[in-house]
């Protein structure tokens, strides 16, 4: 990482999310390379990159449910490197997993009220509904017999649920049709406005230039630059290369 | 109508009791294993032997320390969940990221061991345990005579298994577990502690199988090899259920425990193979059994 990037995280000493040196490693595979993030508290900030760059990687680090990691990874100053995996999230930190992960063998309305709350002041299961009226009234529905978008929404709001300040959110538009796309952006911005501090994964970039704050690139295994929401246009060029689009 | 079909209505009614009573244990026993592959992957062989295990800690502490059925009825289930803690945390643990085979291996080494050690110390001969004095007796119920006892097995296995299905399907803790079985690491990532889950989880699937022990205890005779008698069978009906499907643990169960009734009255040659000539008839038809999902 370029030395002027180490000075802007440090900076950010206050940061909710201080990501420093991150290894981590699946089995013998080495997939995390030193990875550096800061998040501030409110920020929404995406990380781009190709696949197999390591993003998802990351955010299984962050949740202690990848092999074995190195470095460090704090959060409100506490270090979650060594911590019991179900402990992470009882910090108030929640988890949107890439495939979705709504279970089959649940309904809509046992899905949404899976994950325990953690923290005082989550949504309602009402608040959670005018988000995402699509789930209104489909409580007994087979979790997974949501159309892939209702699913996205119902994987976003259980989490809302919980109270968790941090959310991370992983490829939230994948495989989706624009309209839900948009849908989804809508309420990821009102999430912000309701003081949520968001890290996004995406692959899509036009849609994290809606509503992100800052973007790090990621390339094997890690971040290679940083790129701040209103410089977005200006780097388009640099960003192309480093996404291959 | 003394005469149905050509066979004595008692004669019927009798073997059709009988085949409950034995359908009522192949739930019980056939519902833990369900619950244990469900969540451990681990075809639980000892399964069998934790069931004697119930049956000899009922008679041991009637005869060593006085505690009667009732009494036993809650402690022998406990005690074998307990070993079944132990177990978990100390051996089967260790298997969860290998092959099935190694879990299966591992447990029907612990069978072999605890059916050793009961043999040897109390010799093959079966101990009698007395039915209680609140069940003695029976009921002329006018087409059969029906044996308090056996009543009351039937209607403790069948309130237990509906019990255990209700808690698993109905309420929140059912939830994480069904959840836990299809995505552990996610439900970890909610922050459940999913390897206290998976231990509770076995520990509860062989109190099941200690329980049934207790229930069989005045009917069989409590013998060291009463587990390894019947658990051939109840591997069969969690196959033809479906493997890990609670409902079909419950309802095969109790399905087939009357059809081998059925077919000791029509048929007595085949009361034996029944189950299994149906195991593979259901899978041949339906690979994943009656009530399973296809993986």
């Amino acid at each position: 990482m370029p030395e002027g990037m180490r000075a802007t995280t440090a900076r950010t000493g206050t940061a909710m999310l201080d990501i420093a040196d991150l290894h981590g490693f699946y089995g013998e595979s080495h997939v995390l390379h030193g990875v550096d993030i800061a998040v501030r508290q409110g920020e929404v900030v995406t990380l781009l990159g190709r696949n197999g760059a390591g993003k998802t990687s990351t955010m299984r680090a962050i949740m202690g449910i990848m092999g074995k990691r190195t470095g460090s990874i704090r959060f409100q100053g506490q270090e979650l490197i060594g911590m019991a995996p179900h402990k992470i999230p009882r910090l108030g930190i929640g988890y949107v997993p890439e495939e979705r992960g709504i279970f089959s063998s649940l309904s809509v309305d046992e899905n949404l009220a899976l994950p325990p709350v953690v923290k005082e002041g989550g949504m309602t299961v009402p608040q959670i509904h005018a988000l995402f009226p699509n789930l209104k009234g489909r409580g007994a529905t087979q979790g997974t017999r949501l159309s892939g978008g209702e699913q996205q929404m119902l994987a976003i709001g259980r989490i809302l649920r919980t109270g968790a300040g941090l959310i991370l959110l992983d490829e939230p538009t994948e495989g989706l049709a624009p309209v839900i796309i948009e849908q989804i952006g809508v309420a990821v911005r009102a999430l912000k406005q309701r003081g949520f501090t968001i890290l996004l994964v995406e692959q899509n970039f036009r849609f994290a230039a809606t509503i992100a704050d800052r973007h790090y690139v990621m390339e094997e295994g890690h971040v290679v630059d940083m790129i701040p929401n209103d410089q977005l246009h200006a780097n388009m060029d640099k960003l192309h290369t480093y996404l291959g689009v | 109508m003394s005469q149905l079909l050509g066979i004595p209505p008692q004669a019927l009614f009798g073997q059709l009791l009988l085949g409950l009573i034995n359908g009522s244990f192949y739930a019980l026993l056939s519902l833990g294993l369900a619950v244990i592959f469900g969540m451990l992957n681990v075809v639980n062989m000892a399964h069998g032997a934790l069931y004697m295990v119930g049956a000899f800690v009922a008679w041991l502490l009637l005869t060593y320390a006085g505690v009667g059925y009732w009494g036993a009825l809650i402690l022998a289930p406990l005690v074998v969940g307990l070993v079944g803690l132990a177990l978990e945390r100390t051996l089967l643990r260790r298997l969860y990221k290998v092959d099935h085979l190694y879990g299966l291996l591992l447990t029907f080494g612990l069978a072999l061991i605890f059916e050793g050690a009961f043999r040897h110390h109390y010799g093959v001969s079966g101990q009698p345990y007395p039915i209680p004095d609140l069940l003695k007796g029976g009921t002329n119920l006018g087409f059969m005579y029906l044996p308090t006892y056996r009543g009351w097995v039937v209607a403790a296995s069948l309130l237990v298994c509906l019990g255990t299905w209700f808690a698993i399907e109905r309420t929140k803790l059912g939830a994480y577990l069904r959840a836990a079985t299809e995505n552990p690491t996610l439900v970890q990532a909610f922050g459940i502690n999913v390897p206290v889950m998976v231990s509770l989880t076995y520990g509860f699937g062989v109190a099941l199988a200690g329980l049934a022990g207790v229930l069989a205890a005045p009917i069989y005779q409590v013998s060291p090899m009463m587990g390894s008698n019947l658990i051939i069978v109840v591997f069969a009906v969690v196959v033809i259920g479906g493997m890990g499907s609670i409902l079909g643990a419950i309802v095969t169960g109790l399905g087939l425990g009357l059809l081998e009734g059925l077919t000791k009255v029509f048929y007595p040659e085949a009361s034996n193979i029944v189950v299994f000539v149906i195991m593979a008839v259901v899978l041949m038809v339906k690979p994943a059994g009656l009530f399973g999902r296809e993986r």
